[in-house]
């Protein structure tokens, strides 16, 4: 992700567009011909069964008769049962009152999650760039958690949080802390609470690495200007650090808003099914192979595909994010 | 996956001798609690000597609910990859199609099983899986803790829930701060639904769905046994209940931190190993009940072994399905394992009531075991079990009384029957 602006800065000043020459015409013609291979690829293994789940999700199909679905219409995201009493009522993803709680648990995580992650990201970046003694193996030891397959971290945070044996209950009884353990990824106030703690130890590196790189492309002239002037650290860390890494800090923010909307695993393995930590993944895993809903939970996943796009494109335009790489 | 598994079996097959007839390479699948792994191990190593093929082991989860979700992927896939799939006794009606009818490769040993587990298996006129283990559970309790404060074996739920409040409370007065009354399956799980409907029936609450498809579990009955289960979280009962699963429940058991437990069998055998702090200090009955003149449910448990269809190896993985279920090997398990077995003569085999006397005590229970409805409500049974479980969690975990969830799980019960199952 380039942040300097001297490529492509043609065009924004010209009112009319030059009639593209016959080289341009040449390049853009290869460069097609070298994302072709990517392109179908991307269709084969990702458009294709995006198209096969939103078909799903109009039909009555059931996981092990995928060849008897029938189509039935919008049934399985909204359907007016009608008493012929002139009385009635909505069944339907849409008005399920159990989907859209599953919808609010994962924006909740999604928002509080990747608040705190990039706020000890960039706490940590700022460290990791000063120079100091040791700060190599620094880093790599804040990389660990990250290396860490989530489902083994996830595994291993429900046993350090396990009621009986566990050591983070023993820690904090001995600090004085709490009294009596408590039952972390049992109980629904402290569930969700668990799996974000869990979240953020495991995914802070990668918000601190992202910024980090973000913060090695400031040119250091700058500090050395600020200094001589005598700007105090804080105020340069307001008005020139911050703007400066900006761009990297949002697009590590969405990348992982992007993840933490999909979150699955560490949910399904650290707490109970209940509607206290259900996500939009765990629902719709529920529906396709659990329950003989495969339609429903297809309807499920496609919904949950247009709420991330939805919100991607909505973070993308409210932060004005700069994708293309030239000057705003 | 695929390739994984074919590497693994061109691994294994690799290390059997060439010039032995057509060796097929097998795998069978199976979720592993307790010793489960360690005897079906053995076992299949000895069928390997006997015949030549090579048979891996694929290992799940200790969830049947996580099991049966997998299962469904390869079955759907119409994946060849597993032979011998290791079923959940609740599970043939919904999968029947995938499997192939053992009835005519067993006709000659079927008269000597225990009748109620083979139509367990029977769908129509099929038998998708031939029975490997029975389960029905029990209370286990402290003996040791009961005779040094002076209380008996309860009776009733009530009893059990005074006499562990007794316990653990001169327990932690003596200065044994870890010590808690009972220990069950409280996680949001298909192990949640045995527990529960354990407590309801023999409060005289009924089932969740009745066998002719009826649905009368919201009653005042199931109300009181599901409120008097709700009490037990956080008083005799850690808050952690609620995510335990069996593994769960054994491990503060078998640490010796609880007084009471209710398991499956499996756990007998491993609170009397020998690295097992409780050994010869706990006892089991049969689970209490909801009153005076009442009478205990057990939750009918248990796993089949059934050959898929897409498997290309049929002939050997019948073989080895009669293999793991003869005589010999039943005895094993039940004396290794405590498995309750699927055929009769077993139970009344003189070295296994001298090794592991739990087995013929538990005949009667096992016969008496309560089916859950999952003949009933056919393809549907995941959800209708999913319901259940969700309104005894939330009641127990202070979502709404017991009265208000049943309320609103009758409903969406009914909703799910529609016009019929």
């Amino acid at each position: 992700m380039s942040l300097t602006s001297d490529a492509a800065a043609t065009g924004a000043l010209t009112p009319t567009k030059p009639k593209a020459s016959r080289l341009s015409r040449e390049r853009i013609r290869s460069a097609w011909l070298f994302l072709a291979p990517m392109l179908i690829v991307l269709a084969a293994v990702a458009l294709y069964p995006l198209y096969r789940t939103i078909y799903f999700s109009f039909t009555d199909a059931s996981l092990d008769l995928l060849g008897e679905a029938r189509w039935v219409g919008f049934r399985n995201y909204l359907e007016y049962l009608d008493y012929g009493n002139g009385q009635g009522e909505y069944f339907g993803l849409l008005v399920d009152a159990r989907w859209w709680r599953s919808v609010w648990n994962t924006v909740w995580f999604a928002v509080v999650s990747v608040a705190l992650e990039t706020v000890f990201g960039l706490i940590i970046a700022l460290v990791l760039f000063r120079k100091f003694p040791g700060r190599v193996w620094v880093q790599a030891a804040v990389l660990i958690p990250w290396a860490i397959p989530t489902i083994v971290s996830a595994r291993m945070w429900a046993w350090m949080m396990h009621d009986q044996f566990g050591i983070l209950n023993d820690m904090l009884e001995r600090v004085g802390l709490i009294d009596t353990p408590i039952a972390w990824t049992a109980s629904p106030e402290t569930a969700m609470i668990a799996v974000i703690i869990v979240d953020v130890w495991k995914t802070t590196p990668f918000m601190a690495l992202l910024i980090l790189a973000g913060l090695q492309m400031v040119p250091q002239d700058i500090y050395e200007a600020a200094k001589l002037d005598g700007v105090p650290p804080f105020r340069l860390f307001r008005k020139v650090t911050l703007p400066l890494i900006m761009p990297a800090v949002l697009v590590a923010v969405v990348f992982r808003a992007l993840d933490a909307l999909r979150v699955f695993d560490i949910i399904y393995v650290m707490t109970p099914n209940t509607d206290s930590t259900r996500s939009m993944s765990v629902f719709a895993r529920e529906n396709l192979f659990d329950f003989d809903q495969f339609a429903y939970g297809s309807a499920a996943s496609t919904l949950l595909f247009f709420i991330i796009a939805l919100m991607t494109i909505s973070f993308i335009y409210l932060t004005r994010m700069n994708l293309e790489g030239d000057e705003r | 996956m695929k390739r994984h598994l074919a590497f693994l079996t061109a691994l294994a097959g690799a290390t059997v001798l060439a010039g032995t007839a057509i060796a097929a390479e097998l795998n069978i699948v199976h979720g592993s609690v307790g010793r489960d792994q360690e005897i079906l191990r053995s076992q299949l190593d000895k069928f390997e000597a006997e015949t030549g093929h090579t048979v891996t082991i694929v290992s799940m989860p200790e969830s049947t609910t996580d099991q049966f979700a997998q299962y469904k992927l390869w079955l759907a896939a119409q994946s060849s990859d597993i032979d011998v799939y290791r079923l959940d006794v609740i599970w043939a009606p919904q999968i029947e199609t995938h499997f192939i009818d053992l009835k005519p490769h067993v006709e000659d040993i079927i008269d000597d099983y225990v009748q109620g587990a083979i139509e367990s298996q029977m769908v129509g006129d099929k038998l998708v899986a031939l029975p490997m283990f029975l389960g029905a559970p029990a209370l286990y309790y402290r003996s040791d803790l009961l005779e040094k404060h002076g209380k008996d074996v309860p009776a009733t739920w009530q009893e059990m829930t005074e006499t562990a409040k007794a316990i653990m409370e001169a327990e932690r007065a003596e200065g044994n701060e870890d010590m808690w009354g009972f220990v069950f399956q409280g996680a949001a799980y298909e192990g949640l639904t045995c527990n529960a409907q354990e407590w309801i029936a023999s409060f005289g609450g009924g089932r969740i769905v009745e066998n002719d498809g009826t649905i009368a579990i919201n009653n005042p009955k199931a109300a009181e046994a599901i409120n008097l289960a709700a009490s037990w979280v956080g008083d005799i009962a850690p808050d952690g209940v609620l995510n335990y699963k069996e593994e769960d429940a054994r491990g503060v058991f078998q640490s010796g931190n609880s007084v009471f437990m209710r398991n499956w069998n499996y756990a007998y055998a491993l609170g009397n190993g020998d690295d097992s702090p409780i050994k010869g200090k706990f006892g089991v009955s049969t689970l209490p009940t909801g009153g005076e003149g009442m009478e205990p449910a057990h939750t009918l448990g248990g796993w089949h072994l059934g050959v898929s269809k897409y498997s290309e190896n049929q002939e050997e993985a019948i073989e080895l399905v009669r293999f793991l279920n003869n005589y010999e090997n039943q005895k094993e398990r039940a004396i290794v394992t405590s498995r309750p077995p699927t055929l009769t003569a077993v139970y009344e085999d003189p070295e296994v009531a001298a090794e592991q006397e739990f087995i013929p005590l538990w005949k009667p229970v096992v016969d008496g075991a309560l089916p859950r409805p999952s003949a009933a409500t056919k393809r549907q049974y995941n959800e209708v079990s999913s319901e259940f479980w969700t309104a005894v969690h939330d009641t127990m975990s202070g979502k709404g009384t017991a009265e208000e969830n049943l309320a609103r799980l009758e409903a969406r019960l009914q909703r799910l029957k529609g016009a019929n199952w």
